[in-house]
């Protein structure tokens, strides 16, 4: 069993598991797919930051947005970016429904193993987590994407910066986190 | 002809997203535990993809580079911002157990607290909008190096460094292979 789950069973999990240096080649001619004809390095959370500008309207007011410093460079609209992002989620969806496997997940199998089956403990962290990590990728001015990948591939230092700081706090909460599971 | 630009490219950011978001997770990395596994390094499936991705992408964006096809998009080497801003990101990325990208995509393959982590990431974006003032003024103008690249810091050529990067590559993914066949076997 590979996660806590209801939904249709997951028939061919095994379709999904693609050699990861073949997927990494695909992303890689992805971007040059991308550099070439859109000239537009993979990336994902600037446009989600304009999402969450977005989002922020209703509630602060889009005086509020437009005055904020940050978002002022930055408005939502429906651009390259925020459908690149749409794009993402589908090729997800498609993969799934593909290979058969697309069910709802709410526990993943190695969260249960340390934290329990608590659904309602896993979406607080997941939240919490997510809070922390679009955080600390708008202050990079980038994500695994944006900076790690497109950065990484073109030699530059913020994103070699980016990986090497990323691993490496990644790897410290991995440990504190799961050091008393085995 | 190149490049797409207007409506055209606004149909090819869906596609491209698309087949980004598909590789993603027919690469198993849309997967909490294939990450959380990473950082615990009991399985090397994010390293694997992200270095061939930066290998195989890195050579053919150089050399049409060179070529004059393309432009690069070097980001600001802003060191304490990057430093900072990855470290914190590295932290997030473990308890929610994605990165942006992985986890669009794991929504759309069914994940439901990866949806509930990606409200926390506009939460993130917006107390990050509300505290940029202080981050610009802080935080940002710490180790400005500008759109540096590794080349003109080492003094290497560019194609020098992707030789070295393929070696180690190669040489950490066949030590990977074996242990990973030996404990198989055991």
């Amino acid at each position: 069993m590979s996660s806590v789950s209801f939904g249709a069973a997951p028939l061919t999990a095994s379709r999904i598991d693609w050699s990861p240096y073949l997927i990494g080649a695909g992303i890689g001619i992805l971007s040059w797919a991308v550099f070439y004809i859109v000239n537009t390095p993979l990336g994902i959370t600037t446009s989600l930051a304009q999402l969450a500008a977005g989002a922020a309207a209703p509630v602060v007011g889009w005086e509020a947005v437009a005055a904020n410093s940050y978002w002022a460079k930055q408005l939502p609209k429906l651009d390259y970016g925020t459908l690149f992002l749409a794009g993402t989620l589908l090729g997800g969806l498609i993969s799934a429904l593909l290979a058969r496997s697309w069910h709802v997940e709410t526990v993943p199998q190695v969260w249960a193993e340390r934290f329990g089956p608590s659904p309602v403990k896993r979406y607080a962290y997941a939240f919490i987590g997510g809070i922390i990590a679009m955080y600390g990728a708008r202050m990079a001015n980038g994500c695994t994407s944006g900076n790690g990948i497109s950065g990484g591939l073109q030699l530059a230092v913020s994103g070699w910066v980016f990986l090497a700081a990323m691993f490496a706090t990644g790897t410290l909460t991995a440990f504190l986190m799961f050091r008393s599971a085995s | 002809m190149f490049p797409v630009t207007g409506t055209a490219a606004l149909a090819l950011a869906v596609v491209f997203g698309a087949i980004f978001g598909f590789l993603l997770h027919r690469g198993r990395v849309a997967d909490y535990n294939t990450i959380l596994n990473q950082f615990r390094f009991r399985d090397f499936t994010v390293i694997k993809i992200m270095l061939t991705a930066i290998i195989v992408g890195g050579v053919g964006v150089l050399a049409m580079k060179q070529a004059g096809l393309v432009q690069w998009h070097i980001k600001d080497a802003d060191l304490l911002a990057v430093a900072l801003g990855a470290g914190i990101f590295g932290i997030g990325m473990v308890v929610y157990g994605y990165c942006p990208g992985t986890a669009l995509a794991a929504i759309g393959g069914g994940s439901l607290h990866a949806l509930i982590g990606a409200f926390g990431m506009i939460a993130g974006a917006v107390a990050y909008a509300y505290s940029f003032d202080w981050v610009k003024a802080n935080i940002i103008p710490v180790g400005r190096l500008g759109k540096v690249r590794l080349p003109d810091m080492l003094g290497l050529d560019a194609w020098t460094i992707f030789a070295i990067l393929a070696v180690v590559a190669l040489a950490a993914f066949m030590a990977i292979e074996k242990h990973g066949a030996a404990r198989r076997v055991s």
